[in-house]
């Protein structure tokens, strides 16, 4: 036993080894996807998102600039010294020329500071953080599909308008959800509404009943979800429950994707107002795409994983009219073409790395309402690309220019 | 830390509901820290596998439903069934083999059983959950004057009682309870009365696992039903057990719900710190009673 | 924590000049390791080696099992990492402040759970973890889940650039041979004898006039110490310090790094470092499989495997020269 286990120790150790150092970049366009392959987020990126960047470079033909296009990707297990040590490996060790994805705020901090060391491109579907187009922007950070500040602008703002102006927060009680919190906070304020009062949730809660009735007896007309994942899900789980929007308060979920909401399914979900980029029934293009994801994952797409397969083919279009692979060349072209495709209409790169677009804000239906598979939303309003992300002006980007 | 700068004191009737769903929260626990010290005190092994086992039945009400149309109720039966019969299997297969070793050998052999069963329940279903509703019987909820009271969640509560109280009488008042309890103090001696010691062990664990499964089902309703659910309890529980006392039967059920009550309070007061309030408890009172508030001294 | 205690028995000074070749062989490999390998993955593997080889002191050596190690490892990794990013300390000082932080949690941690033995004394250690881990979530300074970032590796004594990968594989590999070497000495020791008497059987060691207390508590001090300093080192490989570091999983880890390798070996923890390191980076791309596999690989090392890669090695190596030198004497070994 023992000898059998060394041989493996060594065959290990071998695989160490890896492809040679020295990697001619140009000879083939390598595309990294590093996602969340096995936890809280791999369902609404993850192998989703590794799926969605080979379908971009299948369609856009395998080649770009007469050189081959390979996808390969990792899982960084939401932990930032993995995801940096992996992207490292990646640029320095195996050629990647650029990452795409990466679903966790933290790690895409630390990727965002590997890349920029290197001059390589980041293609960010995933993220939250706005941070990554702020103070953390980078000359080769592409932010593609969202960020805090749309989510909290498209909600928040969207919400007072309809009459809900007092809010009560359940937040998590982690840099992200603070973040949330304070930024739907500025939104709502600014609309003329108030804020009752908060609490601070440890992540990975289970039971959520003590807030949720914290909240209720605030009688504040809205409640803010600043949380992710498991936590948003078991929140409205027992919202419901506790009968919390049949007595009349609105739950807004300030971080939720369709696969929340196929998860909870419509009898627990329905009634909550959410901000998306994209969701699958919006017109034909999206169907069709769409219908393609849904034959390989049986769930509906994410606005992420929509936006790996938009970043990705963006991205390759650059490296064709620019002739070139190098990650700053690539992204100054990138900012030059206007981006089209299923998702995105006109939308426009903008120097601290910003993808402009429109936001939507969507209801989720009620369990009647809801007339075929997957038909979860229905739509409240456009957030025009100006209004749903943060305005130059007040950008703590060092790469923005002020004049 | 700022939690303590902008609480203001909340006014009764608020405050007795914050206690009454402390309570209900804590009926899991007690389910949960019941299972795990019968198999501590029969087996002598820290099971941690149990909360991959609640998981486990959890999701075997979500299957039940979706693919033998079999409710709520059934599955109520045919969860702790099934998954015990599977920890059974898990017993004969597994854990005989390490009852002479240190404790710390159970404890890694059964984290990893966890890891594989949860590793291969990511693989298979993801990990955002899925859905499950409360019982057409049991849904809506009753107006306590200080509160709205979902009737599913009196329903848990009750339920729990009865199984933990059951469970207590059982060990505590029976003929059988009595072989129980005389086998894990001396094996070899109740062996020689007659009694198959080994297969009592087998049966125990399987029913330790059950009631990790009833539990299971009775979350699913409630909490997200997803392959994580159980690994985000078990060490919370493990410590409710520690401070109940390892192996005390009554320990584990009422410091199940007196942490919960506990929990629940701090909730209202410092919520921030509602995940850790129970391992700040555990220290103290490890290095003040070190068995724990039921345990013996050994 | 009974098992056969693989390093120390008759013969040693035989082993002791094999155990010299070995080592000299391991140190060339270690230098010559960034030339064929990427060098930012070895130095992790360095660092959690070195966090192995303290967790293992305690664990294999005085018979301590800790739940709660990583919140050395972390705490060490942010002291380290904001000293350095927002005081401007030299990488070195940065290192020792961290240690010195891991090491004075490690004398209050330690004597709180010094008093308990077992089950009771991990319990206690995860307990306090769990306190740290709170902090670590509340306190301002730690930035949160997004940790601290890009902290800069600054420069050795004012002249190497440590931003060089070889540069800083250097230092890191210095940093681990003296935290090693800090722990070799220590079990070689008349030190390291009374701690494996107190594994053995603290009853007799009490009896034979030791103060058993007074030994556990220097070894969970050194130990945690040691602990800071690879998780110090670990934040300047990366140049960040995060939560995941002080997180429970972190502990669980190291605890089957050590088992993976071989609980009481001096090189074990080093070869379970490398084998679960490069099992988490070749790995990763098969998603949950990972999880499954660790798990597969924890039960297989419980029920077949329980002396670890180099303790099998070394049994196995060990019985055949004694087959052979004492073929008269039929199967010396028991089990």
């Amino acid at each position: 036993m023992g000898g059998k286990t060394w041989v493996a120790a060594v065959a290990l150790l071998g695989a160490m080894a890896g492809p040679a150092a020295a990697q001619i970049s140009g000879d083939v366009v390598k595309i990294g996807v590093l996602s969340d392959m096995s936890s809280l987020y791999a369902d609404l990126a993850g192998p989703g998102s590794v799926w969605a960047a080979q379908m971009a470079v299948k369609d856009f033909g395998g080649k770009v600039a007469g050189k081959p296009v390979e996808v390969i990707s990792g899982d960084h297990l939401n932990k930032p010294d993995v995801g940096s040590s992996i992207a490292r490996q990646w640029f320095d060790d195996n050629g990647v020329d650029a990452i795409v994805d990466v679903p966790t705020s933290s790690v895409a901090l630390a990727v965002q500071n590997v890349a920029k060391e290197r001059g390589k491109v980041f293609l960010m579907s995933g993220p939250a953080s706005s941070d990554l187009t702020g103070k953390a922007c980078s000359p080769t950070g592409v932010h593609w599909t969202y960020d805090t500040y749309a989510l909290a602008h498209g909600t928040g703002g969207a919400l007072v308008k309809q009459g809900g102006d007092t809010w009560f927060f359940i937040t998590a009680d982690y840099a992200f959800g603070h973040a949330l919190e304070h930024d739907t906070t500025a939104v709502v304020l600014a609309a003329g509404g108030k804020v009752l009062g908060s609490v601070n949730v440890p992540l990975n809660t289970a039971d959520f009943s003590s807030y949720l009735l914290q909240a209720q007896q605030s009688k504040a007309k809205v409640i803010g979800l600043a949380n992710a994942g498991g936590d948003t899900d078991n929140s409205i789980k027992q919202a419901g429950e506790f009968g919390i929007v049949a007595a009349g308060q609105r739950l807004a979920g300030l971080l939720v994707f369709v696969t929340d909401v196929n998860s909870l399914g419509l009898k627990a979900a329905q009634g909550l107002v959410l901000t998306e980029s994209f969701y699958w029934d919006q017109d034909d293009a999206t169907r069709a795409w769409s219908k393609r994801f849904i034959d390989q994952f049986h769930r509906p797409p994410s606005m992420v994983q929509a936006g790996v397969y938009g970043a990705v083919t963006h991205y390759l279009k650059a490296i064709e009219a620019a002739k070139t692979d190098d990650g700053a060349k690539v992204v100054a072209e990138m900012r030059a073409l206007p981006i089209n495709d299923f998702m995105t209409k006109n939308g426009k790169l903008r120097e601290d790395g910003r993808v402009m677009r429109d936001m939507y804000l969507f209801e989720v239906k009620t369990p009647a309402e809801s007339k075929y598979q997957f038909d979860y939303y229905k739509q409240l309003a456009t957030i025009p690309a100006d209004q749903a992300f943060r305005p130059l002006s007040e950008s703590e980007c060092p790469l923005v220019k002020k004049g | 830390m700022s939690g303590w700068l902008h609480i203001a004191f909340p006014p009764l009737p608020a405050l007795f509901a914050q206690l009454l769903i402390g309570l209900i929260n804590g009926a899991f626990y007690a389910m949960l820290s019941l299972g795990l010290a019968v198999i501590f005190g029969l087996l002598n092994i820290i099971n941690f596998t149990h909360g991959a086992q609640y998981m486990l039945g959890a999701f075997c009400a979500y299957l039940a439903l979706s693919y033998l149309g079999v409710d709520y109720w059934g599955a109520l039966i045919l969860a702790p069934i099934v998954i015990g019969l599977i920890g059974i299997a898990m017993e004969r297969l597994f854990l005989r083999h390490i009852y002479r070793l240190d404790h710390l050998y159970g404890l890694l052999l059964t984290f990893g059983l966890a890891l594989i069963i949860e590793g291969l329940f990511r693989q298979q279903w993801g990990s955002s959950g899925l859905p499950y509703s409360i019982p057409e019987i049991l849904s809506g909820g009753q107006n306590l004057g200080f509160m709205f009271l979902p009737n599913y969640r009196g329903w848990v509560i009750v339920a729990s009682m009865v199984i933990c109280l059951v469970t207590w009488l059982v060990i505590e008042r029976t003929k059988l309870g009595a072989y129980l309890r005389a086998a894990t103090e001396n094996p070899t001696l109740v062996r020689a009365f007659g009694v198959n010691v080994p297969r009592m062990i087998t049966l125990t664990y399987g029913f330790g696992v059950g009631l990790a499964a009833l539990a299971g089902v009775m979350a699913a309703p409630i909490y997200q039903v997803n392959p994580l659910m159980g690994s985000n309890i078990i060490i919370t529980v493990f410590a409710v057990v520690v401070i109940g006392g390892m192996g005390s039967i009554l320990g584990s059920i009422v410091s199940g719900f007196v942490l919960g009550l506990v929990e629940g309070l701090t909730k209202v007061f410092y919520p921030e710190a509602s995940a850790t309030v129970i391992f700040v408890i555990m220290a103290i009172v490890l290095l003040v009673k070190p068995a724990g508030l039921f345990g013996r001294a050994t | 924590m009974q098992h056969d205690s693989v390093i120390a028995t008759a013969g040693e000074a035989r082993e002791g000049t094999a155990a010299r070749l070995v080592a000299a062989a391991l140190i060339l490999a270690a230098v010559a390791a960034p030339f064929f390998f990427y060098p930012v993955f070895v130095m992790k593997a360095l660092c959690f080696a070195l966090f192995a080889c303290a967790f293992n002191l305690l664990i294999g050596y005085a018979g301590l099992v800790s739940f709660g190690h990583a919140a050395f490892f972390g705490s060490a990794g942010y002291i380290t990492a904001y000293t350095v990013k927002v005081w401007g300390l030299s990488p070195i000082a940065g290192i020792l402040a961290g240690t010195a932080v891991a090491t004075v949690m490690g004398a209050v941690f330690g004597w709180l759970a010094i008093r308990r033995l077992g089950i009771y004394f991990a319990m206690v250690t995860l307990a306090l973890a769990q306190m740290i881990y709170f902090f670590c979530v509340e306190a301002k300074f730690t930035g949160g889940e997004d940790g601290i970032q890009a902290v800069p590796r600054g420069t050795l004594f004012g002249l190497i650039d440590l931003n060089q990968p070889f540069a800083m594989y250097y230092f890191v590999l210095a940093i681990f041979l003296i935290g090693f070497a800090i722990i070799y000495r220590a079990i070689h020791s008349p030190f390291g004898q009374v701690l494996k008497a107190i594994r053995e059987n603290e009853p007799r060691a009490v009896s034979l006039g030791y103060r058993t207390e007074h030994y556990k508590l220097v070894a969970f001090i050194l130990s945690a110490g040691l602990a800071g300093m690879a998780g110090g080192t670990k934040s300047l490989v990366f140049q960040l310090a995060s939560l995941t570091d002080v997180d429970f999983a972190t502990s669980g880890d190291v605890l089957l790094m050590t088992l993976i390798g071989g609980l009481g070996t001096v090189l074990g923890p080093v070869v379970g470092a490398f084998i679960s390191v490069t099992m988490e980076n070749y790995l990763a791309q098969f998603g949950s499989w990972v999880t499954v596999i660790q798990g597969v690989i924890f039960v297989v090392c419980v029920l077949t495997f329980r002396r670890g890669v180099i303790g099998e090695i070394a049994y196995h190596l060990r019985r055949r020269r004694l087959i052979s030198s004492a073929s008269a004497t039929r199967d010396p070994l028991p089990g």
